[in-house]
Order: C-alpha cells, then sequence, then structure tokens
C-alpha cells in the first residue's frame, strides 16, 4: 500500500488535548453558571407557593401581628407599580431625548462626548447613591416627605442611562439612506427623527425601555432610603410613606419569625413573576416588530 | 457637511433644543449627585469627634459622634475583588460557551438563560443567601479553614455562614451576567476572516479562540471586569442581608468579619439621626468617588487599548 503524501500532518495529541480540556472548561463554566440561577428560582418557587394566594394579593399588612399568619403584599404591590410607572414618565422621555441628540444633532461634538461620557459614568452610579442623593435633595434640602415619587426619582436616575445607551445603539443602527432619502425629499430634519428614524428603530428601543423597567423594578436600597416603610395601603405615590415590593420583601426577611419568612419568599415569587413578565414583554414586542416578519 | 443645504423648519429649532435640554439635564444630575452628597455630609463630619478617613468605629447617634469609612470601605473593596476573581473567569468561559461553542440555534437561548441570571432582583439573592448560601457554605469554609489555613485568607479560629466569602459568591453570582453578556458581545465582534484564516492554516478551535478572539476581546473583557467592579462594590441589600456587619479590618474571609458601605447605609438607616443621616451620606459620597475612579479607569484603559485591538 502507498501512502499518499499530502503535507496535512495529524494534530498532535497535545493539542488535541488542550483543545478537549478547554472545551470541558467551557461547558463548566456554563453549567456553574446555571447551577445558581436553577437553585434560587426553585426556592422560590417551593417556598413561595406556600403563601401565594388571594389573601397574599389582595390584603396589605395592616392590623397584622408580629406573630400572626396571614397578610400580603397588595400594599407593596401597588407601590412598586406606581414608583416605576413614575420612574418611567421621567427616564424615557429625558433618555430617548438625550440619545437623539447624540446620534442625530450632536455627532462628535464637545457637548455630545461629555455628555457620552457622563452617561456612562451615570451607568456606574450605585442604586443605594442615587436613594441618597434624592434624600439628600428632595427630603433633607427641599424638607419634602418620604413618597413614592421621591422613590421613583430615585428610581429614574438609574434608567436613564440604560435607557440612553439602548436607545443611542437602536438608532445608529438606522441605516443612513434612509435619513438621506428623507432629506432628498425635502422633509426637514425633525420631521426624519420623529416619523422616519424613530419608527424604524421602534421595536429596540421598547425593548431597551422594558429591560430599564425590569431592572429598577428589583432596586430596594433606593427605596429603603426614600419611600420608607408602611403596612398600610397608600394609594397615592405624592404623600405619605410608600411600599415597594423589593422593600417588603427586605422587612419581612428581616423579621424573625416563620410566618414573615414565609411572605418573603411570596413576595420574591411575585416580584421575580413580575421582573420576568416585563422581560418577556419586551421580547415579545421585539420579536412582534421585527423587520424579519413583516418582511 | 453643511445642512443649511436645506429649508430649517419651524419645528426644527424647538426638537433640537429638547434634545440638547435632555442630555444638560443629564449632566446637571451628575453634578447635583456630588454637590447635595458634600453639602449634606458636611455637619456631619464637622459633629465627628474622630477622623472620618482613619477611624474603623461607626457611631454617629451617640452624643459624640465617632465615625469613620476605614473598615467599610477596606469591607467593601475585598468583597468585591473577590467577587471579581470568581467571576471573571466563569463570566469568560461562559461568554466563550455561547459564542463559540454552543451549537448556534440554542446560542440564543442559552445566552438568554445567562441574561436571567441579571434579572433576579438583589434582595432575592440575598434571600436566598440568607436561606440557603449560608447553611450550605458551612462545610467548605470548615474545609478550607482546616487544610488551607497556610493561606491567610483562609486562616482564623473562628468558621461561620454569614462570611466574607459568601458574600463574594453571591456577589460573583450577581455581577456574572454583565461580565459575560459584555463579553460576549465583544467575542462575538471578532473579524471572522482571522477566525477562518487560523482554522484554514489547521490550528484548532482553541489556538484559534486564543490567537484572534482573545487578543481582540481583551479590551472588552477588561472594561465588562471593570464594570462588573463598579456593580459589586455598590451592591446592597443582598451584602445587607448576608454580612455580619462588624467594624474591624480583617483578611480571614471566613470568619465573622466584614461589612461594606453600601450594606451598612441599609442597615443603619433605619435609626439613624440627623448626624447619623448626614454620616450615611458621608459614607455615600465616598462610595460614589471610588466606583467613579473604577469606572472612569475602565473607560481609560478601553480607550488605551482599542487602538492595538483596532491594529491587530
Amino acid at each position: 500500500m502507498t501512502t499518499v503524501q499530502t503535507g496535512i500532518q495529524p494534530i498532535s495529541t497535545s493539542r488535541r488535548v488542550k483543545d478537549r480540556v478547554v472545551q470541558a472548561l467551557v461547558y463548566l463554566a456554563f453549567a456553574i453558571a446555571v447551577v445558581p440561577l436553577l437553585s434560587v428560582l426553585w426556592l422560590v418557587v417551593k417556598n413561595g407557593l406556600a403563601r401565594f394566594d388571594l389573601e397574599f394579593l389582595t390584603h396589605s399588612m395592616r392590623n397584622i401581628g408580629a406573630r400572626d399568619a396571614g397578610g400580603g403584599a397588595y400594599h407593596a404591590i401597588i407601590g412598586t407599580l406606581e414608583q416605576v410607572l413614575l420612574a418611567s414618565l421621567i427616564a424615557v422621555p429625558i433618555g430617548l431625548l438625550t440619545a437623539v441628540y447624540l446620534v442625530e444633532y450632536g455627532a462628535g461634538g464637545r457637548l455630545a462626548r461629555w455628555i457620552s461620557f457622563f452617561v456612562d459614568v451615570m451607568t456606574g452610579v450605585p442604586s443605594v447613591v442615587s436613594g441618597l442623593f434624592v434624600l439628600a435633595f428632595w427630603v433633607l434640602a427641599l424638607g419634602m416627605p418620604f413618597s413614592g415619587f421621591a422613590g421613583a426619582m430615585a428610581l429614574s436616575i438609574l434608567m436613564m442611562p440604560v435607557v440612553v445607551r439602548s436607545a443611542e445603539e437602536m438608532l445608529r443602527l438606522v441605516p443612513n439612506d434612509l435619513r438621506e432619502a428623507s432629506y432628498a425629499l425635502g422633509v426637514p430634519k425633525w420631521r426624519t427623527i420623529v416619523k422616519v428614524v424613530l419608527p424604524t428603530a421602534f421595536t429596540g428601543i421598547v425593548t431597551g425601555v422594558m429591560l430599564a423597567v425590569a431592572r429598577v423594578a428589583g432596586e430596594t436600597a433606593p427605596l429603603l432610603l426614600t419611600v420608607f416603610f408602611t403596612d398600610s395601603i397608600n394609594n397615592d405615590p405624592f404623600s405619605g410613606p410608600q411600599m415597594g415590593l423589593p422593600l417588603y420583601v427586605f422587612d419581612q426577611a428581616g423579621r424573625p419569625t416563620d410566618t414573615a419568612i414565609d411572605r418573603a419568599w411570596t413576595g420574591a415569587l411575585t416580584l421575580i413573576l413580575i421582573v420576568m413578565l416585563l422581560n418577556l414583554v419586551a421580547r415579545l414586542i421585539a420579536w412582534w416588530r421585527s423587520p424579519a416578519k413583516r418582511g | 457637511m453643511r445642512r443649511s443645504a436645506f429649508r430649517r423648519s419651524r419645528g426644527d429649532v424647538p426638537f433640537r433644543v429638547a434634545s440638547i435640554g435632555a442630555g444638560i439635564v443629564l449632566l446637571a444630575i451628575m453634578a447635583a449627585i456630588g454637590v447635595f452628597l458634600v453639602v449634606k455630609a458636611i455637619p456631619a463630619l464637622q459633629a465627628n469627634t474622630s477622623n472620618f478617613l482613619t477611624e474603623k468605629i461607626w457611631t454617629p447617634n451617640a452624643t459624640e459622634p465617632k465615625f469613620g469609612i476605614a473598615a467599610l470601605a477596606f469591607g467593601t473593596v475585598l468583597g468585591s475583588f473577590l467577587a471579581l476573581i470568581i467571576a471573571t473567569p466563569v463570566a469568560i468561559g461562559v461568554a466563550l460557551f455561547i459564542s463559540h461553542y454552543a451549537p448556534r440555534r440554542l446560542a440564543a437561548v442559552l445566552g438568554y438563560v445567562v441574561d436571567l441570571l441579571a434579572a433576579v432582583p438583589s434582595v432575592v439573592y440575598g434571600l436566598w443567601g440568607v436561606a440557603f448560601l449560608v447553611p450550605f457554605m458551612r462545610g467548605p469554609s470548615e474545609f478550607l479553614n482546616t487544610y488551607f489555613a497556610w493561606i491567610p485568607l483562609f486562616g482564623g479560629d473562628q468558621v461561620v455562614g454569614k462570611s466574607m466569602l459568601t458574600a463574594s459568591i453571591v456577589l460573583a453570582i450577581m455581577i456574572l451576567p454583565i461580565i459575560a453578556a459584555i463579553s460576549r458581545e465583544v467575542f462575538l465582534q471578532a473579524p471572522k476572516m482571522q477566525e477562518e484564516a487560523a482554522l484554514a492554516l489547521g490550528a484548532t478551535r482553541w489556538e484559534m479562540i486564543r490567537m484572534s478572539v482573545l487578543p481582540f476581546g481583551r479590551p472588552g473583557i477588561i472594561s465588562a471586569a471593570m464594570l462588573g467592579l463598579g456593580r459589586a462594590m455598590g451592591e446592597t441589600i443582598a451584602v445587607a442581608l448576608i454580612l455580619p456587619a462588624t467594624f474591624g479590618i480583617s483578611f480571614q474571609i471566613l470568619g465573622p468579619n466584614g461589612n461594606s458601605i453600601a450594606a451598612n447605609i441599609a442597615n443603619g438607616f433605619g435609626e439613624a439621626t440627623t448626624i447619623g443621616r448626614g454620616a450615611l451620606i458621608a459614607s455615600g459620597l465616598v462610595l460614589f468617588l471610588i466606583t467613579l475612579v473604577v469606572n472612569m479607569g475602565a473607560r481609560l484603559i478601553i480607550a488605551r487599548r482599542k487602538e492595538f485591538a483596532r491594529a491587530a
């Protein structure tokens, strides 16, 4: 039998082994990352279902004694929904307009570079610092009371840079040809932005906003410093202490009785369901409006 | 490019002003954060009977307020560096798995699974940490203390579940998805031509990654790690639930030591008097400055390394 000389040598054993070892390590890394997620979700579902009932969703903690079972998180759920909605109302317009400025108007200018730099810095502001800022500014300096609105302001500071970054990224993806075609038809710049650029980027922007909302909905530290605690229902975010679902979990987890710990788990389950629902809606919108589907 | 070529519409100026205004509001908020934290910290710092930078004790509510940042800052830095050391290798592995190892069809779904880790609120990690990880860590901690006590970190006479190590592991889990997500994006952008050239020359998958993907992705990994570090430093609630909240400086991460600036704010706010609130705001200012330095450092490193990455 004759062997054909091709010049291609088989891969040496040591190189092949190294390749396989790295592959195994990479697979292992993924497994290590997924284990805590599964563990968290499993424990939250297992322990949370015990109290996940109608009473929990429709009652507050008013008149629930330290050792009593029962009670719920209705006041906290209402608080979280209102605070997150208010935070979005503040953060989304500012964030979106800033992104429009960075992409459409400022391009490369000094002010745009400064804003872009500080948006990055703002991304790194710890959530507890934004809470302290609202405490120092709104409560201590202006003498306003603790309220859901104060919490919403702290959350909006955390949302803004996320909205700016995601919207900016989406606006940059809009092909320049579209803008130029619009200009060529004599459409003014602002109408081009409103009618051509923003609709084209709409899906991505909504997804980014929803993910930002999901991120702040679980923040506890800013609420701790700005909305204070209450065990009663307070539907008005502008006056009086409110509750938030993350704060509720923190509060109940710190109490020494088993019934409180049960409520903490159920609160955690509710919170995760809300956050996951927001995530899911964000992805669904992305899918529903995606060009591939319309195409 | 001159834009005066086409007629200005009436709506153009207000829209432009509004968008510039929004950007300036952002800058103003950042400035206001610094200013108001300083203003509200000063009265407390003046009432302090001890050196704020070197004092370890935190008793701002006493009649003779005495508080300092030393122990808290030490705990913050130690805890987040440990978290970074634990999280970064795993995160790079996860990023490589999704960008280069997982089957193409599964990659998007698996990436979403890792992103879900970031969607879990920090208070839930705290609850999980207290209920599950703290008891769970007692065994491994005893093991480390028995056999690896010659490493100073694992030394000490007392071993507890509520330790710096446990808090660092929770922090590592929380920052892992951020580091993984950014690294993954960078790895996916690695030039396909180089990857295919490496494979065509007979490189194995690992050699291809080492020669073309990792050098290209290095600035991305560094920036991702720095952002993760900043996130770990500012993390509050999970750490507040787990750390034993002591005021000492010790490298023994298995013992009942450890605290952080953010955790101290969460634990101390409820019973804080006026001076106490001011003291917490002062500590928050320190945290703000530390994270500012870390984030700016990350940006500088990226800016410098980017040229290398492009040249390569």
